[in-house]
Parts: C-alpha cells; structure tokens; sequence
C-alpha cells in the first residue's frame, strides 16, 4: 500500500488518462457536491424555523382577553372581558404545572420616551420580573425588572441596546433618568433580544405595578403569560385547559367560548414545527441517498468501462510478470485514489457553496445552511468504498483473463 | 531447456470440443534458435502459449529448464514469466500511453528494481536496438520496425533464458522483417533461445531448426537445410 514505487505508476497511469480519471472523479465529486448542498439546505431550513421560535419561549402559553360570543347565565354575548391582578394572583396560587409567571399592561397612548434633548417612540410593556425569562431576552448590563420594583413601585425602566443608542449615544445610561410620557424613570439595566427584531428590540420595560399606578391602569392588565417547563404536549394542553375554566368561572363566561378569551399555546405549535423539521429531514434523507446511489452506479459503470478498456493493457502487464493480486492492486488503488480525492474536491466545493450562501442569505426561514461533518465523511467514505468494490470485480475478472484472450488480436 | 512429452490441449467451444494439440513430443536445447510453421489452425500460437506458461496443457509433462510445469497458478506462473521467458508479439502490444523507455522498464517493475535503475538499465536497452533517441517518444510514435525493436528490448531486458517470437514479422515489409530478424539472431549468440512462430518461409529458413506443424501434430523438425522426418507414425495419422 505504501509501495512508492507503485503509487509512482499510479500516478503516471492517472497523469497518461485524465479524461478517464476526469470522468470518474466528476460523477464522485458530482455526488457528495449535491448531498452536502441538499443537507446544507435542510438544516438552513431548520435553523430558519427554529430561529422565528427563537425570540421567546418554545414552552410559553399566551393569554389575552376579548369579547364573548355566547349568551351565558343570562347574559347577553358581546361583552368585554378584562383580565386583573387577581387573576394573575389566582392563576398563580391554583394552578399547577406553571414554571414562570408574568402579566403584561400595554401603555397604548402615544408614547414619547426622551432623555435630555433626545426623543424617541417606543413601545412600553409594563411586565413582571419572570417576562425577561419568556421573551429570551439577555441582560447586557445591570439588572431586569424585580421583586423589589413591583413590591414598591419603584420608577425602575429596562432599555434595549437600541434605545440607548438613540436617547445615549455613547452616554452611560445607568442611573440616569429618562422622561416616559413625562414621568421620570431611572434606568436600571440593558438588554438585547438575540434575533435582532426590531418589534422585540424597539421597546422599554416598567414594573407593572409602577405602571399601573402611574398611568392610571388600576389592577387591569391585557396579557398574562406562563411558562410550562419541559412538559408535554399532552401536559401543556393540560394546564391550558385548566386555566381556560378557572378564567370562564371567574368571568363568568361560556368556558367553549373561544372569543371570550384567546389561548396560544407555543408548545403545540412548537411540536407542529417540529415534526414538520422531521418530514423535512427525511425528505432530505431520501433525497441524499438518491443522490449517492446514482453516484455509487455512476462510479461502478464507469469503473467497469475502465477496466474493459484496460483489458488489453492487464494482458500485457500479464504477460510480462504481473501477478493477479498487483494487477487488481493497480487498479483498485487507482479507482480509491481518484474517489477519494474527488470525493473530498466535491466536498470542498459544497461546503465552500454553503458558506457563501449562508454569507449572502439572510430570510426569515432560511438561516446558516451548514452540513453535518460526520454524514459529509460517511457519504465520501461510502463513494470510495463503492468505487473500490464496483472496481474490485471487474478488476478481479481482469485478473483471471488468460493473457492470451487479452492479447488476442482484434 | 523445453521438454514436451505427448501434450494435449483443447478448447471448449460451447457443446463441442475442440481438440487443438493432439501429442506434441519436443526438445529444445539452450541456445537453439527454432521456428515454428504451420498454417492456420495448426495449433502453432497454442503451442507457443503453453510454452511461454499463457496457457495450461490439458495432457502430457512440461519441463522448462528442468522443472515440471503443471496446475500452476496463476501467481507462479507469472514469477515464472517474469523470469525466465520474454515475449514478443504479431502487434507488439506495447502499452500506448507509456513512453519507450517506461515500456521496455516495466518487466524490472514487476521484479522489484528501483525506478531509477530499470530506467537505466532500460535506457541499456534501447542503445542495443538502437532507440536511444526514442527514449520518450509514445509507442504511436514510432514506426512498425521500431516498435518491434522496442518490443524485443523490452523482452530482453529481464534476461531471460528464453524468448517467444509470435510472428514477429507478420506486420512488417521485408527489409524491417530482415532488421528484426538480424536482431533476433544477435540475441541468440548470447546464449538465449529463440523460438519464433511464423508462417513465412524465408523467415523461418534463417532459423537454425523449423518445425513444421499440422492438425496438432509435428509433421516434421529439421536441422535448416535437412530433411528430416521425425516421427513416422505421427505422420501415418
């Protein structure tokens, strides 16, 4: 195997035939380019998916009141539903399986946020300390909303990077007080939301009871959201269902009544996306091994035509000392050494595509195509095993030819 | 050096067969340059490839320089080649995409020897048949007598004890037929023996012995110039 002198008449056979080795390693190289670019893509497509789920929580619940649509214990349908602290203590205190708890109050009118001379709109969302753990958000410096903020109504706010960048510029914003429709608020911490959207970016935080307070809200609040830890499906609908009721019995409405009161359950939907990744998956699967059995094919055809078009050639080799055994080892080193350094050319080549893709495109859904380096290696060591084998029988046929039928004379 | 006793060798040809050599007897001494003349179908190339070890006899004891061939396989048979036996073809069978001097090298290859020296020795050679400044040239390149001469170097430069001449000259005119001929007697004042299988009869008269086969057997074996009936009743048949 490491006979210099053999590899030596390797290469000069390679170097005397490069149509021949061209072709071969073109259907190899032909084969791993396309599986890598075809897996690239799925896992793109999965990374894209998974990275629109990225911005809160894949096990949140979401809750936020409307209007009935059903007459129910006398009363008319049409009317208004509105949720308060009380059914965020209530929640809380009964039911079971919930991880992280936070209510959420909307500031809807205009909301002008300044700091010295600079001004600037963003949203408010007035939250409970646990929000930060449901949105994903990640804390660049002091602190999110806490206990002792909501406890005592402390004028705290939270601001995006974004924010600081438009009322600070490169002022540090930490203690400094910024004017939230004309209240002042002192900050307290930065935060960034990792996949960058601007409706998650363009906000600042308040405790909600400050908010409540301040801006006239009384106990009302528009959202509630839970986390459900690691639970099921099945769990998660569980606990779904039992805050349905317990809300339709505090509200008194229809508990089938599903415009009273809307529930978004991420966890359910999570899992919908999730077996969807799987259908993707295995689409790309069958796709791949399509691909590398056309390629094994492609290389054993091709293999077999090289070895017929060198029969004349063994039958020579043959005749002037060639042993069978180096006569198969001639060419089966010849077929291993082209598939696998084509194999690794296509490699090189698909790898090298997806980077510069993954560079150019950045869409919702389609994110950082990327291969898996183990099925890359498995698929390349697979070419060059079935180059070897397809090579091996005809070789080993080639062998056994008495040299007198390779030389006989056309 | 060759010793054949009552060889048999025949061909399966779907249902039938086809009995080739019928009880060939034959002696060659070392050093004997001998042709072999028959016309087509006489068995004559079969003969040659059970001699130079290409093919098995069916019947009959092989002894080549004293050693009895028989149910070799295919790897010994191939040492055996390498060693003792250089051929020469009818179309030369050279390898087209080797250049001369990597052609007339590749027995040394299969012997083991070092590039640069099988190149050198090839190089040798060449010089013997006189291709010196065809060193690099591709066998397309040359002319019919000088891809037999490449041919012969390639032959001779295992130093065999023997070498096996399919009609050597069938592809070549006259005067290159001479050339080649001339050549082929040089190497046999070395000491090597020649056997040349050939249909022409001013080729084979520049051998020192002919044998002249016919339906599988030998119908006679001269000293050149001298009539010689060997066999009798080999004839009677």
């Amino acid at each position: 195997m490491f006979d210099l002198d053999k590899w030596q008449e390797i290469f000069n056979t390679i170097e005397k035939n490069k149509l021949r080795t061209f072709l071969t390693g073109f259907s190899v190289a032909w084969g791993i380019f396309m599986l890598i670019i075809l897996q690239g893509s799925g896992i793109g497509l999965q990374n894209g998916v998974e990275n629109e789920f990225r911005s809160s929580a894949t096990n949140t619940i979401w809750i936020w009141s409307g209007q009935t649509s059903k007459a129910y214990a006398g009363m008319q349908p049409g009317r208004y539903i509105q949720m308060t602290n009380e059914d965020h203590d209530n929640i809380s205190k009964t039911v079971k399986g919930i991880d992280k708890m936070s209510s959420r109050y909307q500031i809807w009118n205009a909301s002008t946020i300044s700091y010295n001379n600079e001004f600037g709109s963003f949203s408010i969302r007035t939250v409970h300390p646990d929000y930060l753990y449901i949105e994903k958000m990640q804390i660049t410096d002091g602190r999110f909303i806490n206990k002792m903020d909501i406890d005592e109504y402390r004028k705290s706010v939270v601001i995006s990077t974004k924010v600081k960048d438009a009322l600070f510029k490169d002022e540090d914003p930490m203690g400094k007080y910024i004017q939230v429709n004309t209240v002042p608020f002192k900050v307290v911490g930065i935060f960034t939301d990792e996949d960058g959207r601007d409706e998650n970016m363009q906000v600042i935080y308040l405790p909600l009871s400050t908010a409540q307070r301040v801006y006239g809200a009384g106990n009302r609040i528009n959202t509630l959201a839970v986390t459900v830890g690691d639970a099921s499906v099945e769990e998660s609908k569980a606990i779904q269902e039992d805050i349905r009721s317990r809300l339709a019995a505090r509200h008194k409405y229809d508990p089938t009544d599903d415009r009273a009161m809307f529930l978004w359950n991420s966890v359910e939907e999570f899992q919908k996306f999730k077996s969807l990744f799987a259908s993707i998956r295995l689409f790309i699967w069958i796709i791949g091994i399509g691909t590398i059995i056309a390629g094994v094919v492609g290389v054993s055809n091709i293999m077999m035509i090289v070895v017929k078009e060198r029969t004349k050639e063994i039958g020579i080799r043959k005749a002037l000392g060639a042993t069978p055994g180096s006569v198969i080892g001639l060419i089966l080193q010849e077929a291993i050494l082209i598939t696998g350094f084509a194999g690794y050319i296509g490699l090189v080549l698909g790898v090298g595509l997806l980077e510069l893709i993954s560079k150019q495109i950045d869409t919702p859904f389609f994110r950082q195509p990327e291969v898996n380096i183990n099925v890359a290696l498995g698929a390349t060591l697979l070419l060059i095993v079935a180059g070897a084998l397809a090579g091996f029988f005809p070789a080993r046929k080639a062998a056994a030819i008495k040299p007198i039928v390779a030389l006989r004379d056309e | 050096m060759i010793k054949l006793q009552n060889i048999h060798k025949s061909y399966d040809m779907g249902s039938n067969k086809l009995h080739v050599l019928k009880g060939i007897d034959l002696n060659v001494g070392q050093g004997e340059m001998v042709s072999i003349m028959g016309s087509s179908g006489s068995g004559k190339s079969t003969l040659l490839n059970i001699i130079g070890l290409l093919d098995n006899h069916d019947e009959g004891d092989f002894y080549l320089d004293g050693m009895l061939i028989r149910d070799m396989n295919e790897t010994k048979a191939a040492r055996l080649r390498n060693q003792f036996i250089g051929f020469v073809f009818q179309s030369f069978n050279l390898i087209s995409f080797k250049n001369a001097v990597e052609n007339v090298a590749l027995p040394l290859y299969y012997q083991g020897v070092p590039r640069r020296k099988r190149n050198k020795t090839a190089m040798e050679y060449l010089e013997k048949v006189g291709l010196t400044d065809w060193a690099e040239h591709l066998p397309s390149e040359l002319s019919g007598g000088q891809k037999q001469r490449l041919a012969i170097a390639r032959a001779m430069i295992s130093q065999p004890k023997i070498i096996l001449a399919d009609e050597p000259t069938g592809a070549l005119d006259s005067v290159t037929s001479m050339e080649v001929m001339e050549l082929f007697k040089e190497i046999n004042q070395s000491g090597i023996t020649i056997l040349i299988v050939t249909h022409e009869n001013d080729i084979a008269h520049l051998t020192q012995r002919i044998i002249k086969l016919h339906d599988g057997l030998i119908n006679s074996d001269h000293k050149n110039g001298h009539h010689q009936p060997l066999n009798v009743q080999a004839i009677a048949v």
